[in-house]
């Protein structure tokens, strides 16, 4: 126990402690005021503003959430093809991911080649990547339709339509799941063979083997998968803007802005529509209540899934 | 309050006002001297290069009329660009800017991105009713704010290809709708396989040139009423024009499949355009497309489009649209920028040269009517129209042609047979556009 007479000096060292502390952590601190703290400042600021970038913002109270939340008409079709773009395109790209994952891991025989072939779509640039299946898809003039065609399959019109223009962005996603298969590879060879020994003994089949061996095993990796793969597909930006663009064939240049959405807004983000809202229309109240909305909704959606994750690690333990 | 609540609140009010002082960048002036040695930067949208070659060649006509003014120019500038770098402002920013649409000039004008051009067209003698038709005087301008000034102008009108025409067994190109859509079905080739040798004239909204504003001007429609609210759902000619458009497409196979025929054609600036590949047999564009029709494996023409079996007496009419050019608000060489404008928009022999060097309608009343202008019958086809009293063009708007963009969302849905209550969806389109007007104001 520290004696009155000590109590300055512990004071003093206390504080050294606390600025030590301090500096170590300033570049992490000053990063996150700077890129993070200030922005979201700023966009909650000016969600209450009317601002057009070049006049000083004017205060119009609840004016710009009203707008988005009820008279802007793409706001819900983005919103849910955002979500429907987190539901499907993530639980499908973990699913498939693992599938391939597993795949790599078993066969005996030109290991390397299939593990490069299936990881290097993910190294195509997304743009280029986008463009090749715009055009391998295009319905009229594409080799897909055509040969599907000499098949005598009904083929759809892919990105140009409606109905099926998420599901290709979907298989643009799947072609390039490089990424997911690593991920999963590493997770699934890290897997102890004693445990697949033991369950074998026990006369475990290949299902109950992945059940209660592989499963559990992999389960943080998988969760890691599925909240940076909800993060990433709630800013899901350059393909579909890219093949909404090229499926249009409308001409680009001085003079022409695209909207981005094509076919009849089935393509349409959140983050376009924050883009084009911000920074095109120069409506900057709306484009900051629509990246609060979005915020919210990736917070939830995260806590949700590491909540979920904590209830499962547990339940193992 | 606690200490740690009025640490909150400081550091809340000190990002407010650091917002607040961040938001507005710096203006300009027009104290300069116009006669002193300065460089100006000219952002514009050329980048064919017969067309840079024009623009340049006009700077230089322009720099030997003012050896004290240097023009540095910049082409190839979307409006994405100019509308940002000017919101930046900083030494970079352009002095003068011209844009290939004129749905921005109400936001330029509204927000004083580019300066009122008035004050200096009083300064220097220039009267603008004298100079420019009143047409284009209004694209230019936005609640009596002239912003901007028109620096050649677009019109549209019909492409069509003769040889067809006279394979068909018709004379002459469609004068109203009745005979369009005749004429159109007639002039249609299928393949075996359902599919197209050559449309007779596609209306789908999303083909090149084809946005909906462009044909719904042959029926001369009034956008807003007097207090500046949408009224397309009480405009007749809205009805008629979408019933139009339905009907073409019925009578020429269908949505469906002229949308995959229309994913087939290549791009509209190459030599894959689908009226100069024979695809199209009529086709609406602007007077610039005969520049690229040289060597064309057929005979063309030109014309008006149609228009309305009810308005015979407006045949000859056609939309109405052009380049803009203003100053910069954040310019300090203003009075040296409006010399440049000036010339660019208003010396009669400037405006004909650089017209008929990239086949575009003049846009000054003497330019208009010159002797020198290109003899070309295809092209003077385009000044008829230009000059007809009934051309139309769009109605300015302040947060950049949002209106156009909300009716080419409701006719793409329209066209693919998705609206079955026309009424009603017109209602719903005035209520959107009107929403989206009040949210731009301030």
């Amino acid at each position: 126990m520290a004696t009155p007479t000590n109590a300055p000096a512990l004071r003093r060292k206390a504080r050294h402690e606390r600025l030590r502390t301090l500096g170590f952590l300033s570049p992490w601190l000053v990063g996150f005021t700077v890129f993070f703290g200030y922005p979201l400042i700023a966009t909650v600021y000016f969600s209450f503003m009317h601002y057009n970038q070049i006049e000083a913002p004017t205060f119009v109270g609840l004016r710009n959430w009203r707008y988005v939340l009820a008279q802007m008409p793409l706001f819900g079709p983005a919103l849910w093809n955002t979500l429907w773009l987190v539901v499907v395109m993530v639980a499908l790209r973990v699913v498939f991911g693992l599938g391939i994952g597993l795949l790599v891991t078993r066969i005996k025989s030109g290991v390397g080649f299939f593990r490069t072939a299936f990881y290097l779509p993910y190294l195509a640039p997304p743009v280029a990547a986008t463009v090749a299946f715009v055009f391998l898809l295009n319905p009229g003039t594409g080799p897909v339709n055509d040969i599907l065609g000499h098949l005598g399959v009904d083929a759809p019109n892919w990105f140009n339509d409606p109905a099926w223009a998420k599901p290709s962005l979907v298989l643009l996603s799947l072609w390039g799941i490089g990424d997911l298969m690593v991920i999963f590879m590493a997770a699934l060879l890290d897997v102890p063979r004693d445990q697949y020994e033991a369950a074998e003994l026990d006369g475990a089949g290949p299902f109950h083997k992945f059940r209660y061996v592989t499963w559990p095993s992999i389960t943080p990796i998988v969760m890691f998968a599925v909240v940076t793969g909800v993060v990433q597909t709630m800013q899901y930006y350059t393909q579909a803007l890219v093949a909404g663009k090229l499926a249009s064939g409308v001409s680009v240049g001085p003079g022409t802005v695209i909207q981005p959405g094509y076919p009849d807004h089935a393509t349409l983000t959140v983050p376009q529509l924050v883009y084009s809202l911000g920074f095109q229309n120069f409506n900057t109240g709306a484009a900051c209540v629509l990246s609060l909305v979005l915020f919210a909704i990736a917070m939830a959606v995260t806590m949700l899934l590491m909540r979920r994750r904590a209830g499962l690690l547990s339940a193992e333990d | 309050m606690s200490r740690k609540l009025a640490a909150f609140a400081s550091v809340l009010s000190a990002g407010a006002l650091l917002l607040a002082g961040c938001a507005n960048p710096g203006t300009g002036s027009a104290e300069d001297d116009p006669t002193e040695p300065v460089t100006l930067k000219f952002w514009h949208g050329w980048s064919e290069k017969s067309e840079v070659e024009a623009i340049d060649a006009s700077i230089a006509r322009f720099e030997r009329q003012h050896p004290n003014i240097t023009v540095k120019a910049t082409g190839n500038v979307a409006d994405a660009t100019v509308n940002q770098a000017l919101r930046a402002g900083g030494g970079d920013a352009p002095d003068v800017v011209s844009s290939f649409t004129t749905d921005n000039v109400g936001q330029y004008c509204s927000s004083g991105m580019w300066v009122d051009l008035d004050p200096f067209m009083r300064k220097t003698g220039l009267n603008k009713a004298e100079v420019f038709p009143k047409t284009l005087l209004d694209y230019t301008s936005y609640r009596g704010d002239q912003c901007a000034l028109p620096l050649l102008a677009d019109a549209y009108g019909m492409y069509y290809n003769k040889d067809a025409f006279k394979e068909a067994g018709i004379t002459r190109p469609p004068r109203t709708m009745s005979e369009l859509k005749r004429d159109a079905a007639k002039l249609t080739r299928r393949t075996g396989n359902g599919g197209y040798r050559r449309v007779g004239f596609m209306p789908n909204f999303r083909l090149y040139q084809n946005s909906p504003d462009r044909l719904f001007a042959q029926w001369g429609p009034a956008y807003f009423d007097k207090h500046g609210k949408a009224r397309l759902a009480e405009e007749k000619a809205t009805k008629e024009f979408f019933a139009t458009t339905r009907e073409l497409i019925r009578r020429q196979g269908g949505y469906g499949p002229l949308e995959t025929f229309r994913t087939s054609f290549g791009d509209e600036m190459s030599s894959q355009n689908a009226f100069l590949t024979g695809k199209l047999a009529m086709h609406m564009d602007g007077e610039w497309r005969g520049l690229f029709m040289k060597g064309a494996p057929f005979r063309w023409g030109t014309a008006p489009l149609p228009v309305p079996d009810d308005q015979p007496e407006t045949y000859g009419r056609g939309y109405l649209t052009g380049t803009v050019i203003g100053i910069a608000h954040s310019s300090t060489h203003q009075n040296a920028a409006w010399e440049l404008v000036k010339f660019l928009t208003s010396d009669t022999d400037q405006v004909v040269a650089f017209a008929n060097a990239i086949h575009n309608v003049p846009s000054t009343k003497a330019a208009l009517t010159s002797p020198k202008l290109d003899t070309d019958p295809t092209f003077r086809a385009f000044l008829d129209i230009a000059r007809n009293r009934y051309s139309t063009a769009m109605p300015a708007s302040i947060n950049g042609g949002q209106y156009v963009v909300s009716l080419r969302d409701f006719s793409y849905r329209v066209e693919a047979g998705k609206v079955h209550d026309l009424d009603a969806g017109l209602r719903k389109l005035d209520d959107e556009i009107d929403a989206d007007n009040l949210q731009a104001q301030n």
